[in-house]
């Protein structure tokens, strides 16, 4: 849709001269809604039952129109994952337990003494479409207590669990597999304070992020986590899978971020340690255990987190680069001359940036293409002090011939115009069939390698061309947060073959794991990666978690099939 | 035919992504650390000045103008780095300059120099005025063509496609010409870290107020400045019943 994208940006200067009145001061840029409206497409989106099959690092908003219905139930495309007999399954009679706990008839959508399949795709399904489950309950508790109960019952009774936020995750951990019981937070949505001095924010682990950042914005301040699904995403879920996202680089992650939280145990037991200090030195720092737990000890229902100050004064450059050596030197002099105002440092290589200009129609900011590009952001308090250093820091790169090229936004659209270029790629990498993605922390002299060594794998195999159309790949292409040391590798199929799966897996794996990587830098470990834990963590570390998993979930009800 | 000398006259105006605030005195909207660029009409004028160079017309100058306070000097090394040549500013820090102001302003700048076409946007998005073009083709007695969404030359007839109502217009007229320009015209590019390095070695002279005659003054009193009234909030309903209710309750059912 060349054309109508080349009106766009102007259209939507008027559009929000106009509506300004409506928005927050300082939107966070995102890919522009006419590239995600079209894709979605029909059985493209379609996601083969692999590991890494999948198409956004950071989760759009948008709803793939395909009918929920059709997507393969994860117990069939997984064929070795078996129902644990020891659970029992859902009865009439828990169902007139869970309803007396709740006290109402909007908090439980009961397919158990009536058909509610309809209500329940929702909640078996995730938005990507590559996993359903078959649970046949849905419990929305309002409040702890109700939580507490409710866990207690299903724990005597050996009935599992599955705590689910937004339901945005990318690896299967927020939808069941079987039949166990969803256990969703989306009514616990209170804030319950914010203090203006010290930018402490606690509220209920059902808040979407969006609402949170939105409430905490009012106040001058920010949420230190940002990513693509925020508008549909939970603080409890962002915690329980420890999401990393675009302002980890300036913020820090979850495990620092957050204060204090409140979960509940499977035994029933309230875990109170809703602390607002920044400092507390007194025994095991247990709340970690949940923070990336991603539910398998227990349910987080409140957390409280230190907000810090929202930067007035954003500006953000585009460069074009001729080595990843000259990248690591633009990454080091942005570090020195940037320093305290650097936000995100983000790295796409020519090849992603082709694909996102094919698929989205986009005009690339650069004239001649480069073999890297960069994304700087600054952000600080000062706007005429910012851009003096980002202007000696442009003079210099330039003059020291590191960078090649480079634009800087003059405005909002430009900004995100510019955001848009390292936001789109994940979406344009499904765009020709599929993809296949790995989020990956890979030691930065190392990090580009992979991406070089799987192209050449796609080259001499033979699987990959960009105009032949009977050959499955389409492209390799690498990009992702320089600045956290975190590649995504996506590989663009035109239709997801078991060949391309042999060539990647376990290769990527063993590649990650010889040079000490992750082979989940912040998408976690859910269903899909789950097997291949042991290329990140060795069997004393495993082992110790199987412990802790042990010690605090004695029955094995929380999240079952998942995580270790 | 001799070269074209374009003028493009440019305003430093409130991002258009940034929520404008009402001062608490109500006399007008707050600048004080907001974040400020180029109106993004003027940007499609600079951009299409430049390509009339790029598509080989024969442009001998192009001039970028504006008159505001010293900041305004940041989009003038803006439009400088995305083609213009030169710029003038004529630094105001104190009056707020009204639409015939401006307008009379730039009919001085066309003469002294000798400028034959003057690309402006078809209005700034803080007043909205939307006519400073008009006026100025006004007092020069020249050919205009407002909202155009296409330009093209040939020798020294210009052919302007304008955006109207559910359609387009296209008019034709000779130079010396005024064109204001309108959202489909072009997408202005970005400004390149060389151009931008270059920019900064381009002229930039600076003129007072007072070199034009001064008599610009304010005929508009701003009486009220008000913010639109906050939107409702809604409520919420627990259930189908409770909607119907609450439905019934408003009269609506």
């Amino acid at each position: 849709m060349p054309p109508l994208h080349r009106l766009a940006p102007p259209l939507r200067c008027l559009r929000l001269a106009n509506s300004t009145f409506q928005r927050s001061a300082f939107p966070r840029p995102t890919p522009p809604a006419f590239f995600r409206a079209h894709q979605p497409r029909g059985q493209h989106t379609e996601a083969a039952p692999t590991t890494s099959a999948s198409s956004v690092d950071h989760s759009p908003q948008s709803q793939p129109d395909r009918p929920q219905s059709k997507i393969t139930y994860t117990a069939d495309s997984y064929p070795n994952l078996k129902r644990d007999s020891r659970f029992k399954e859902v009865t009439a009679d828990d169902v007139a337990f869970f309803r007396e706990v709740l006290g109402s008839d909007n908090a439980i959508i009961d397919g158990v003494t009536k058909d509610a399949s309809d209500d329940l795709e929702a909640f078996n399904s995730d938005w990507m479409k590559k996993y359903r489950g078959q649970c046949k309950v849905v419990l929305k508790p309002d409040t702890t207590e109700q939580v507490s109960r409710i866990l207690k019952y299903c724990n005597e009774n050996l009935l599992p669990v599955n705590p689910q936020g937004g339901n945005t995750g990318l690896v299967g951990g927020s939808v069941p597999v079987f039949d166990e019981v969803v256990l969703n937070l989306s009514r616990m949505n209170s804030i319950h304070s914010f203090d203006e001095v010290s930018g402490i924010l606690v509220a209920d682990a059902g808040v979407i992020l969006q609402a949170a950042d939105d409430h905490v914005a009012e106040k001058g301040y920010i949420f230190p986590l940002d990513l693509g699904a925020k508008g549909s995403c939970q603080i409890g879920g962002n915690v329980a899978t420890n999401a990393g996202g675009l302002r980890l680089l300036r913020y820090g992650s979850m495990h620092g971020n957050i204060l204090g939280l409140e979960a509940v145990l499977p035994d029933g037991t309230i875990v109170d340690d809703l602390c607002t200090l920044r400092k507390n030195n007194t025994g095991y720092d247990l709340k970690q255990l949940f923070i990336g737990g991603e539910g398998s000890i227990g349910i987080i229902t409140k957390i409280s987190i230190l907000c810090p100050q929202r930067s007035p004064a954003v500006n953000v450059a585009y460069f074009g680069l001729s080595s990843y050596a000259k990248v690591q030197q633009a990454f080091r002099e942005a570090k020195i001359q940037l320093s305290e105002i650097l936000s995100a440092f983000e790295l796409m290589d020519s090849q992603s940036q082709a694909l996102y200009a094919r698929a989205s129609g986009a005009r690339l900011p650069l004239e001649s293409p480069h073999p890297f590009y960069c994304l700087i952001e600054t952000s600080g308090s000062n706007t005429d002090h910012d851009s003096e250093k980002l202007t000696t820091f442009l003079e210099h790169v330039m003059g020291e011939e590191i960078v090649a090229d480079g634009v800087v936004a003059d405005n909002e659209s430009q900004l995100q115009s510019l955001w848009a270029c390292r936001e789109g790629i994940s979406e344009a990498s499904q765009h020709f069939g599929g993809v296949y993605k790995y989020d990956l922390s890979i030691p930065l002299p190392d990090l580009y390698s992979l991406v070089e060594e799987c192209r050449e794998r796609f080259q001499s195999n033979g699987l990959m061309s960009d105009t032949d159309e009977s050959k499955p790949v389409f492209d390799v292409v690498g990009y992702g947060h320089m600045g956290d040391s975190n590649l995504h590798l996506n590989v663009a199929v035109r239709r997801y073959e078991k060949e391309v799966e042999k060539a990647l897996e376990p290769w990527v794996y063993e590649w990650v794991a010889q040079r000490k990587g992750s082979i989940s830098a912040e998408h976690g470990l859910g269903l899909a990666k789950k097997e291949f834990i042991q290329y990140s963590r060795s069997e004393t570390m495993v082992g110790l978690m199987k412990q802790l998993k042990k010690v605090y979930d004695p029955n094995g009800i929380m999240n079952p099939y998942k995580y270790i | 035919m001799s070269g074209l000398r374009i003028l493009v006259p440019v305003k430093r105006v409130i991002d258009y992504a940034v929520k404008p605030r009402v001062n608490k005195a109500q006399t007008a909207v707050e600048t004080q650390g907001v974040k400020h660029s180029m109106n993004p009409f003027d940007e499609l004028s600079i951009e299409e000045a430049v390509r009339l160079r790029e598509r080989k017309h024969p442009v001998e100058d192009i001039l970028a103008f504006s008159a505001g306070p010293a900041k305004s000097q940041d989009i003038l090394r803006t439009a400088m780095a995305m083609g213009a040549d030169r710029a003038l500013h004529v630094v105001e820090e104190k009056t707020d300059l009204e639409p015939l102001g401006v307008a009379k302003l730039l009919k001085q700048v066309v003469e002294q120099e000798k400028r034959n076409l003057v690309i402006l946007g078809k209005q700034s998005i803080d007043d909205d005025a939307a006519q400073t073009g008009q006026m100025l083709a006004g007092l020069l007695g020249w050919s205009q063509a407002t909202q155009a969404s296409k330009v093209e030359l040939e020798g020294e007839m210009v052919t302007v496609t304008k955006e109207v109502d559910g359609g387009v217009e296209t008019v034709r007229a000779k130079l010396p010409m005024v064109i204001t320009t309108d959202l489909r015209l072009n997408e202005p590019r970005y400004a390149s870290l060389p151009n931008i390095m270059k920019a900064k070695k381009k002229p930039l002279e600076k003129k007072t107020l007072a070199d034009y005659g001064g008599e610009l003054g304010k005929r508009l009193k701003t009486l009220k400045v008000m913010e639109p009234p906050a939107r409702q909030g809604g409520g919420k309903v627990e259930d189908v019943d409770g909607l119907i209710g609450k439905l019934k309750e408003l009269g609506a059912l």
